[in-house]
């Protein structure tokens, strides 16, 4: 367990965090914090495809906003009408549908939330799948564009797709209970548990794609990006690399779109627009590109600043600015410059193990 | 679909795919002669007829034109000597995310001055129910300034390589810059240069084709791509085949509206452009052997 | 017994016959050097090989299965190892991480017991572990295992990437101009190991331009010029053959 200790303390962190903010009165931060910890996630995997497999991708947005948006759909859809059907009523007795009364006091039957993420995640690794064989062929700018145009071919779909409730988006998503009332939802007064949810999760990332990083597959995703030739002349059949990252990083964007959704109550366009996969792309570079901890912190950070509304109407302009910025002075991220020996050495005594 | 109907698509499509070629062609002069994909090129167009509109308050139409062609140019100039010039081997990926930063600044900075507003320089003759009969086509003459400027854009643009002796120095640098520089020519100016080339075409492209299509503030992400897509088409860094390939994407969005909803025409033309990535990757018109000399 | 055939094989660039019509058999066991002028296409003749390129025509016959066409992973994990001729090790990596690359032909975890951790997972890691650090024993530098490749001198690095080749244990390994950059006394050492390799059974087809190495190690010579096989001989003979010496005085001219 070489990871124990970085998880142990980042635990520490995070438990110390919401002491803190519940000790000062300030549990609204709370709020932000895990809206911020399910951007962290899909920025994690982004961290994977990009830092370590060196595969760039200006649309990662879009796998967010499909996992988001089968989610909604799915859980908002009333099946009611179609309650005579055979699949109703199978998944019926199987307790995969869920009743609840909207604003009106209708009653309104929808699939559960564990059906609708069941089949986010499918669907998502299928699109990764099918597009990620002929886009990842590609390099440079020609997988710079390609990624963007998937992006903006979800953004135009969601945007005038009257099922995808168009500029407006869907809303009135139910929360999503793993059991009795505990599990995602924007209640206020669930705020702790669901703080503690959301970063599981991303510890739970972090935890999966550290062990991933640290063997024969993240050794082989290393060597691809460092030297393509010289990792296919070992037998690493580097189609098959990247199309499985590409794929393992959708499904991991697509489950923090669902989860988000159900927190939010609801999704725009907005999460599948060009500025959001951008915004992910820009973190990863300013933590560091290949460095899952870099990320994790500039995303918490500037995800947080951002949602609480500290860079005001200059939001996006800031996301710009600091791509400018890490690329022409600090392309290996922020960490890098002068305290990235300093802090790794904190993090890791004995690399050489 | 009446025969008029039939040529208003058509006359929209030439219009729409005229401007995407300049475009790509702004996209190949930075490319030749740096080997960068300028993700900003769209923002050259948003630019220079912001700026004409701004300007068109305070003066007549055809000088705020040129006052704003040449700002913008000098904006291009000041790009390429902040953010590329001083920068030694960038890897693509670095120059990608730098290019894509600078539109996004660009389109922010648009955003605190104009603000969200559209907005839209007059008809340079006429106005918006103006017409001039072409056979059987009526069109408005707007659009024969589209058709006519641009066509002569790229007509200068050749010459000027051609012939002249600043034009082919930077063709000089694009084919070999360790040659060129042996030579006595400056690499470094060449690129600021193409950097105010396509600069200058694009603030062009984007007043005479402010009046039919309107200006906004972020209209430069969806040209930049539709551009690439152009480029791409006519296979990069080949600007006659980019007016070919602007046509044919002008055509085809154009009549996609036909067949499927308008609010997918965008999805549309992407759609082609990933199809064209995945199938022939070199173009339309593009061999293979000239795209291995590229470095990507 | 011949471990693989080489029949007419051919390859060109636009209008350029970089291999033509090129047929030869390699001895199970034996070293066989491929020389010629520069420009000769040996360096081509590898790629094919090692399936870096497709060739246009001809085909490649290992211990009876056709690879020619084969994607260079897959004719990498049938045990058909190379070098190159500019050294590619992979950067951000020490010298034994390098090395464990050459591993990845025998294990097996994948994405998911990989994130899980699985307790194969860290048994097979320890192997390729165990295995990596024979190969770097075997070309003589354990000791420089935890060192970051990058940072080592040209010919250590020569040796990373050779001891990443042995790791994968190969019937075949091809060396393309494993003594180029090197001194004197690292090409003669490099002469010893590259015998050493051959009595392990590895077969090993070397291209070189140091004919004293050559002359000294090979049993068997091919000769290339402009894409075609002009002669293949033992070296005594070919040191003779006058269509080769005159194909070598001929680039001294130039």
């Amino acid at each position: 367990m070489k990871h124990f200790y970085k998880i142990a303390l980042l635990v520490i962190v995070l438990i110390g965090l919401q002491v803190t903010v519940t000790m000062t009165d300030r549990v609204y931060y709370l709020t932000q914090l895990t809206m911020a910890a399910y951007y962290t996630m899909a920025v994690l995997g982004l961290t994977l495809l990009m830092g370590y497999a060196g595969q760039i991708s200006l649309g990662h947005a879009g796998f967010f906003a499909i996992g988001g948006y089968t989610s909604a759909v799915l859980t908002t859809f009333n099946l009611r009408p179609y309650s005579d059907s055979i699949l109703f009523r199978l998944l019926d007795t199987l307790h995969l549908l869920q009743r609840r009364e909207d604003l009106y006091g209708e009653l309104i039957i929808n699939v559960n939330p564990v059906i609708a993420m069941v089949l986010a995640i499918v669907i998502s690794a299928v699109i990764a799948y099918v597009i990620g064989i002929p886009v990842l062929k590609l390099k440079g700018h020609y997988l710079a564009m390609a990624t963007l145009g998937f992006g903006i071919i979800v953004y135009r779909i969601v945007l005038g797709t009257p099922v995808f409730g168009e500029a407006d988006g869907i809303s009135d998503v139910p929360p999503f209970f793993f059991f009795g009332n505990f599990g995602i939802s924007g209640d206020m007064d669930l705020r702790i548990q669901n703080y503690y949810i959301a970063w599981a999760f991303v510890v739970l990332i972090l935890f999966i794609l550290m062990n991933l990083l640290d063997s024969r597959v993240g050794r082989a995703l290393r060597a691809i990006h460092g030297a393509e030739d010289a990792s296919k002349s070992v037998g690493v059949d580097t189609a098959e690399y990247k199309l499985k990252t590409f794929v393992l990083s959708a499904v991991i964007a697509s489950m923090a779109g669902v989860c988000l959704t159900h927190f939010n109550g609801g999704i725009g366009p907005s999460e599948a627009s060009v500025m959001k996969s951008i915004r992910y792309v820009s973190i990863v570079a300013a933590g560091g590109m290949a460095s899952l901890w870099g990320t994790m912190f500039m995303s918490t950070f500037l995800n947080f600043m951002s949602l609480r509304g500290y860079f005001g109407s200059y939001d996006d302009a800031v996301f710009g600015g600091i791509l400018i910025l890490i690329m022409l002075f600090a392309p290996e991220g922020i960490l890098s410059l002068s305290f990235r020996r300093w802090f790794s050495k904190l993090f890791s005594p004995a690399e050489d193990g | 679909m009446s025969a008029e109907l039939f040529f208003q698509y058509i006359a929209a499509g030439i219009t729409y795919g005229i401007i995407y070629a300049i475009v790509a062609i702004g996209f190949n002069i930075i490319y030749n002669t740096t080997g960068i994909i300028n993700f900003a090129q769209g923002e050259f167009l948003m630019l220079g007829s912001m700026i004409a509109i701004s300007l068109h308050d305070f003066m007549p139409l055809f000088p705020s034109i040129v006052l704003a062609v040449i700002i913008t140019m000098f904006i291009g100039a000041l790009i390429e000597l902040l953010f590329i010039r001083w920068l030694e081997g960038p890897s693509i990926l670095r120059m990608i995310i730098i290019t894509i930063g600078i539109s996004i600044l660009i389109r922010e900075l648009a955003l605190a001055i104009w603000g969200e507003s559209v907005r839209a320089l007059p008809y340079f003759t006429g106005d918006e129910v103006t017409s001039v009969s072409i056979g059987v086509v009526k069109v408005s003459p707007q659009v024969l300034w589209v058709v006519g400027i641009c066509i002569l854009m790229v007509i200068i643009l050749q010459i000027f390589f051609q012939f002249t002796l600043l034009g082919r120095k930077m063709r000089a640098c694009a084919t070999n810059p360790m040659a060129a520089r042996l030579c006595g020519i400056n690499t470094k100016n060449m690129v600021t240069l193409s950097f105010m080339l396509s600069a200058l075409i694009g603030a062009v492209a984007g007043c005479v084709v402010s009046p039919i299509t309107y200006s906004q503030y972020n209209m430069g992400t969806g040209l930049a791509i539709k551009g690439f897509t152009v480029a791409i088409l006519g296979g990069l860094g080949n600007s006659l085949a980019a007016l070919g390939g602007g046509i044919v994407l002008g055509l085809l969005e154009s009549f996609s509206v036909w067949v499927m909803p308008s609010a997918y025409k965008d999805a549309i033309s992407i759609a082609i452009l990933l199809i064209i990535l995945f199938v022939r990757p070199t173009g339309l018109f593009g061999s293979k052997e000239t795209m291995a000399l590229k470095e990507f | 017994m011949a471990i693989l055939k080489i029949n007419n094989l051919s390859k060109s660039f636009g209008g350029l016959k970089a291999i033509n019509n090129v047929s030869f058999h390699l001895q199970e066991g034996a070293i066989k050097a491929v020389i010629g002028p520069n420009g000769a296409g040996k360096t081509t003749l590898f790629n094919l090989i090692s399936g870096f390129l497709k060739p246009d025509n001809g085909s490649i016959i290992f211990k009876d299965t056709g690879i020619d066409g084969l994607d260079a992973h897959r004719i990498a994990t049938l045990g058909i190892a190379r070098t190159f001729q500019h050294i590619r090790l992979f950067p951000g990596m020490n010298v034994l991480e390098n090395v464990m690359m050459g591993r990845h032909r025998f294990a097996r975890t994948g994405f998911l017991s990989s994130m899980l951790n699985m307790p194969w997972k860290r048994r097979e890691e320890r192997e390729i572990k165990e295995k990596a650090l024979y190969a770097l024993e075997f070309v003589g530098i354990a000791e420089l295992a935890y060192k970051d490749a990058l940072e080592l001198s040209y010919g250590q690095q020569r040796l990373v990437e050779l001891a990443r080749a042995l790791a994968l244990e190969p019937e075949i390994l091809l060396l393309d101009e494993p003594a180029a950059g090197l001194n004197m006394r690292e090409t003669a050492e490099m002469g010893i190991l590259i015998e050493r390799i051959r009595d392990k059974g590895v077969t090993v087809l070397i291209v070189e331009h140091d004919m004293t190495l050559i002359m000294k190690i090979s049993d068997e010579i091919v000769v290339l010029s402009y894409g075609e096989k002009i002669a293949e001989d033992n070296p005594l003979s070919i040191q003779k053959n006058e269509e080769v010496i005159r194909v070598y005085l001929g680039e001294e001219d130039a």
